[in-house]
């Protein structure tokens, strides 16, 4: 079991800080923004992330020397039994987070400086984009399932606000709410598990809640819901992996990512690449010693990371937006992720989250400098050649295509490379057999893809329109100075991984902030592997290599120079060209079996419930009318003859009698 | 009968009579008009500040009533009048007083007619409303249930929308009927308790189940028209479209707490066997407010109708978390109420705002009212995320409460484990999000498509003005709610002892003596 660790020999002041810092910047600048203009804006902003960052890689370097933190700050709510208090856990993994999350912060931040400079809203996206900073450092920082959905749910308020930043656009406002929306739908799930955790830990500190886990799977508690019966190990961690699925854009959650690139740029590399959508590889790896007694809740983990690894490929494949190709690579490289924390070999799935984050960040803030500088066009089929106009972003971006696409020396390399070796070697049947062709298939598809990308934008024929042409430019430094910063990590990352924090086969780096049970090691088990010289494992050690240089050699025959190839495979499989271009469908799919049953439902029960039953028949028809014709009977009984009111005074004394007489 | 009154002075009272000698004064002495609006402000100030002392002064340590006053009334018929509050209703004085300065800010041009009257018959009402808080007496309680009817008919009546003729008749009758039934609920337990209209002795006597069964029912059909509860919550969506601004603000954030504080001050404790016979029904008619209702409200095209629907749906919250006798969900329950006070509130003064500009409600007449707008949009924005309940604010605190404590109740007289509803209930976290959000986005997003949206101008200091306290109070309960969960533990704890052990011996033995005194 886990130990847990409570010496608290970190600086609590310096813990306190990393978060708030950037929440002051955000606050400082939201209020008066106004006041304070476009200079002291970001100046302030910058400032405080760059010494949260700071502050961060102390805290990294101290916990790698073995210092650890567990506290809690205040408590929140007390009721009955209920007793919420707010704190943080510091260990390994969240360090590992801590430095991701600040250092891309900090490069989207300077970033910001040039592509946001003259929006009317400078400063308020200044103020999203470090409140986002503090809400998701809260969420990897905190030291319970509440702090987790707080600043799940903070994270993702920011990101629907930073997503319709553009508020007169139709499509962002409309992006933003389904973004919004899909993510509860999420959450729901993950209240739910909430809710379980709590009834069947009564406490919802992770460190507890962990301790207690082995004692619940032993005692074989279980749910039922009419016939179905269900552990309560399982209910809650597949309650939580909705949650996941929904943050980080798994099938079937996975539509409102891609339509979220209609955010500015800055955020699609800081929100919807590198931090937020990561957060639910973030939750399965932080739960690991949940998700470990739960096969069924393994199982779903991998078949939704495979699923979405490689389903979202094929559709990045056609795509014509550059930023959505980069878009629907993010969900397909979570997808990585999420395959990973399933088969066990969590370290690696977080190992890939952080080169992820470097790589990907830089692919987008590339891509940004290509929009900035191509005046706001994204459809690669416009570009071409830009490489002659921009060379740092042609190189920066050149280096973060073969990261994504696992080209050795880059980053992207050791990490994928282990997920894919990982399938390869866990055992779950079926399950990780389809795993393993779903992502060792993704392995060409993205090499292929992000080529596709490349080779369009910056090769081929110069398909810039005239008008366009005379802009064309280098970005500025506050532009190219982040991509190069973020170039070292989409180069080194992987290999400091490696070399430095043993979070290769080993995955040692991580032990005591994730448990993986010993049948389940994948990790383990490849090092057996590593030292049984006797066996080759040719295709095992060097497929995912040949797949992405074949994927990157077809690219290169079909796009580098302007060919016929691709307008004669379209041609051939039309259909299947059209469902990828359309990707797959999930959007009409909603709207026909969702959306419109749901509005339908909304204006029956409004129409035909309120209006129709409760107001029409039973109360117009049923009690008015019912009263007016009393009331006409009552007037029919008023004659105005004696004789009748005398008879009725009559009987009523009668009855009244009888009434007294029967109850003596 | 031990009054625990620590301030020495009847506090209670002058909070009731404040309001009331108020609006007499102004009725009768001040003519200006600019003048009534100052001095109707600063009475509700003063009266405020008066029930300040109620929270400060309040003993958390006993579920006891508080600040009690006691004086013989009618004695003919035993009826007094007797006051206390404890840690379940002591929040909801703190909030009268409070919306009521609100709502008179919020009127402050808006109405141009009768202002006088308009004034006054606020503070009548807020009169009114902290007597039902502070009544334990019933009849006492009665009297101020029925008075409350009378300025809120009028305030619906004279300064209304085009269809408020309707609206008041709507509500006045079905309010009525549900009070009328009250009324021979108390005269039954009157002459069945041996004469006393006390509502603590009430829970203290032993009624068999079948006068608990009847008078459940009597209660139920009065407090489920306030609540509002489905299916008699038609009234409300017409009664809030046609209601002027403030009068929506006072008949989401407080009218509407009428109905569950009478669950929690009368079907509970007095009725503990009926209550828990009624479980499965309560909580059916719950789910049905939280789905059903939910869906009714994002297919809304006027935005006051929208969330007076959400507010029945977030009132289907409050009922649950009642009936589910689990102290995390009672006290869910009440902090939802407060919250709805607030976050509701706050988004009728959003439309008010809009409708000052535009005099529509349509959300189809707005459209890209940030632009020239900012920060009000910045404002709906915050109250918006707070009606979605996101946690930070106070409607998280609440909602989540009555979660935890439904998933965890073991009610036996249900067929499905309590997890399922909670499960149910829980589908709230996505569909208040689809109407709450659809409307903000149709309303304030995107570019200006109508002309007149151009010429609305932002809020000025005294419509912001009364959003800041709504939205510390929001934030501050987001954050920081134990101040206010450490009021009602006791009291919620009391409670739940009540609700929970049953009557049913002790009427037997009551019975029991009965018939031996009559073979005697």
């Amino acid at each position: 079991m886990q130990e847990v660790l409570t010496q608290e020999t970190l600086s609590t002041v310096e813990l306190l800080a990393i978060p708030v810092l950037p929440l002051i910047g955000a606050m400082v600048v939201g209020l008066f923004g106004w006041f304070l203009k476009e200079r002291l804006s970001h100046w302030i902003t910058c400032t405080l992330v760059i010494a949260s960052t700071v502050l961060s890689i102390h805290v990294f370097i101290q916990v790698m020397g073995g210092a650890s933190f567990h506290g809690n700050f205040w408590t929140w709510i007390i009721s009955g039994d209920l007793d919420i208090p707010i704190g943080m856990m510091i260990d390994r993994l969240t360090t590992v987070m801590m430095m991701t999350v600040t250092i891309v912060s900090a490069c989207v931040h300077i970033y910001t400086i040039g592509y946001m400079h003259g929006d009317p809203g400078y400063s308020r996206f200044f103020s999203y984009i470090s409140a986002f900073t503090f809400s998701m450092l809260v969420l990897v920082m905190g030291n319970s399932f509440f702090t987790l959905f707080f600043g799940w749910e903070a994270v993702g308020l920011f990101s629907y606000l930073l997503i319709g930043f553009w508020y007169q656009r139709e499509t962002a406002t409309v992006a933003a709410m389904k973004a919004f929306i899909v993510n509860r739908v999420g959450d729901f799930g993950f209240a739910v598990g909430i809710l379980a955790v709590w009834y069947y830990f009564g406490t919802v500190e992770y460190s507890k809640v962990f301790a207690a886990v082995p004692a619940l799977v032993e005692s074989g508690v279980s749910l039922s819901f009419l016939s179905w019966d269900v552990s309560a190990i399982t209910f809650i961690c597949l309650a939580l992996f909705v949650g996941a699925m929904g943050k980080s854009g798994q099938v079937p959650l996975h539509v409102w990512l891609p339509d979220s690139m209609e955010g500015p740029t800055p955020i699609s590399a800081l929100i919807h690449a590198a931090t937020m959508v990561t957060a639910g590889v973030f939750m399965v790896a932080r739960l690991s010693p949940m998700f470990e007694y739960s096969e069924v809740a393994l199982a779903a983990v991998v078949l939704v990371g495979a699923t979405t690894a490689w389903m979202c490929a094929t559709i990045g494949l056609v795509q014509n937006d550059i930023k959505r190709v980069i878009a629907y690579s993010t969900c397909s490289q979570l997808g990585y992720m999420f395959v990973a924390c399933g088969v066990s070999a969590y370290s690696a799935g977080i190992f890939h989250l952080m080169t992820h984050a470097y790589f990907k960040a830089l692919l987008f803030l590339a891509a940004g400098s290509v929009i900035h500088a191509v005046m706001a066009e994204q459809d690669i089929r416009k570009m071409g050649q830009l490489r002659k106009y921009m060379p740092v972003t042609y190189v920066t971006m050149f280096l973060a295509a073969l990261a994504l696409s696992g080209i050795p020396p880059f980053a992207g390399f050791f990490s994928k490379d282990l997920i894919i070796e990982a399938t390869a070697v866990r055992e779950m049947g079926w399950v990780s057999d389809v795993a393993y062709y779903a992502v060792i298939s993704g392995v060409f598809m993205t090499a292929f893809y992000t080529f596709r990308m490349f080779f369009l934008t910056f090769h081929n024929s110069d398909r810039v329109p005239a008008e366009t042409k005379a802009h064309l430019h280098e970005s500025p430094k506050v532009i190219t100075i982040p991509l190069i910063i973020l170039a070292v990590g989409a180069v080194l990352s992987g290999w400091i991984g490696v070399t430095y924090l043993e979070m290769g086969e080993l995955g040692a780096y991580f032990d005591g902030s994730i448990f993986v049970l010993d049948q389940h090691n994948p990790l383990m088990k490849l090092q057996v592997l590593e030292h049984d010289h006797g066996q080759s494992h040719f295709w095992l050690e060097n497929g995912p290599l040949i797949l992405a240089l074949s994927g990157i050699g077809v690219a290169f025959l079909m796009y580098f120079r302007e060919t016929k190839y691709p307008a004669m495979i379209a041609n051939t499989l039309p259909r299947l060209h059209t469902f990828l271009l359309n990707k797959w469908y999930w959007d009409e799919l909603y709207e026909k079996a969702i959306i419109r049953p749901t509005r339908h439902l909304g204006t029956w029960f409004w129409q035909k419930g309120d209006l129709g039953m409760i107001d029409g028949k039973l109360i117009h028809t049923g009690i008015v009318d019912s009263i007016k014709e009393a009331a006409a009977r009552l007037r029919a009984v008023q004659t105005g003859m004696v004789y009748h009111y005398a008879y009725a005074m009559v009987i009523g004394v009668f009855g009244f009698l009888t009434y007294l007489m029967l109850n003596a | 009968m031990e009054l625990h009154n620590v301030l020495g002075f009847p506090i209670l009272t002058l909070s009731i009579f404040l309001p009331l000698a108020g609006a007499l004064v102004i009725w009768l002495f001040i003519k200006n008009e600019q003048v009534v609006r100052w001095s109707a402000l600063l009475v509700s100030i003063v009266t405020f500040i008066v029930t300040v002392p109620l929270a400060t002064h309040f003993d958390t340590s006993t579920s006891k009533m508080q600040f009690g006053e006691f004086h013989a009334w009618i004695e003919t018929f035993n009826i007094n009048y007797n006051l206390g509050v404890d840690g379940i209703s002591m929040p909801f004085i703190i909030l009268t007083s409070l919306l009521t300065i609100v709502c008179i800010v919020s009127a402050w041009q808006c109405i141009q007619k009768r202002v006088k009257e308009y004034m006054v018959a606020f503070l009548i009402l807020e009169t009114t409303l902290i007597g039902v808080f502070a009544a334990l007496d019933s009849m006492l309680f009665y009297f101020f249930w029925e008075a409350m009817l009378i300025p809120m008919y009028l305030i619906i009546g004279i300064w209304g929308g085009k269809n408020r003729v309707y609206a008041t008749i709507k509500f006045f009758l079905y309010t009525l009927a549900g009070s009328v039934l009250m009324l021979i609920a108390l005269l039954a337990m009157y002459f069945k308790s041996g004469g006393t209209f006390s509502i603590l002795a009430y829970m203290d006597f032993p009624f068999d189940f079948q006068w608990q069964y009847w008078i459940w029912i009597a209660f139920f059909i009065a407090f489920a028209v306030k609540v509002p509860m489905w299916p008699v919550h038609t009234w409300l969506p017409d009664a809030h479209t046609e209601a002027p601004t403030a009068g929506s603000v006072i008949l989401a954030g407080i009218l509407l707490k009428m109905g569950a504080y009478g669950f929690l001050r009368f079907s509970l404790p007095i009725c503990p066997d009926a209550s828990q016979y009624f479980v499965p029904f309560m909580v059916g008619l719950s789910l049905v407010a939280i789905i059903y209702i939910s869906l009714v409200a994002m297919m809304q095209t006027d935005m006051k109708r929208l969330i007076a629907y959400s507010s029945i749906a977030h009132m289907g919250f409050v009922t649950l978390g009642t009936f589910m006798f689990t102290q995390p969900a009672v006290e869910g329950a009440i902090i939802n109420m407060i919250s709805h006070g607030f976050v509701a509130a706050a988004l009728f003064l959003c439309v008010g705002v809009m409708y000052d500009r535009l005099h529509t409600r349509e959300i189809a007449d707005y459209g890209g009212v940030v632009n020239v707008m900012p920060v009000f949009a910045a404002v709906m924005m915050l109250f918006s995320i707070a009606n979605v309940a996101l946690p930070g604010t106070s409607s998280f605190v609440g909602e989540i409460m009555v979660l935890i404590g439904t998933f965890a109740a073991d009610p036996s007289q249900l067929s499905v484990s309590a997890k399922w509803i909670a499960v149910a209930a829980a589908l709230s976290v996505i569909l208040s999000a689809c109407y709450t959000l659809w409307m903000y986005k149709r309303v304030i997003m995107g570019d200006i498509k109508h002309d007149a949206v151009k010429t609305m101008k932002d809020m000025s200091v005294r419509e912001f003005s009364y959003f800041v306290p709504l939205i510390v109070l929001v934030l501050w309960m987001g954050f920081y709610p134990l101040p206010v969960l450490d009021v009602m533990h006791e009291s919620v704890a009391h409670l739940i002892e009540q609700a929970t052990s049953s009557k049913l011996e002790a009427a037997a033995a009551l019975a029991g003596m009965a018939h031996e005194v009559a073979v005697h």
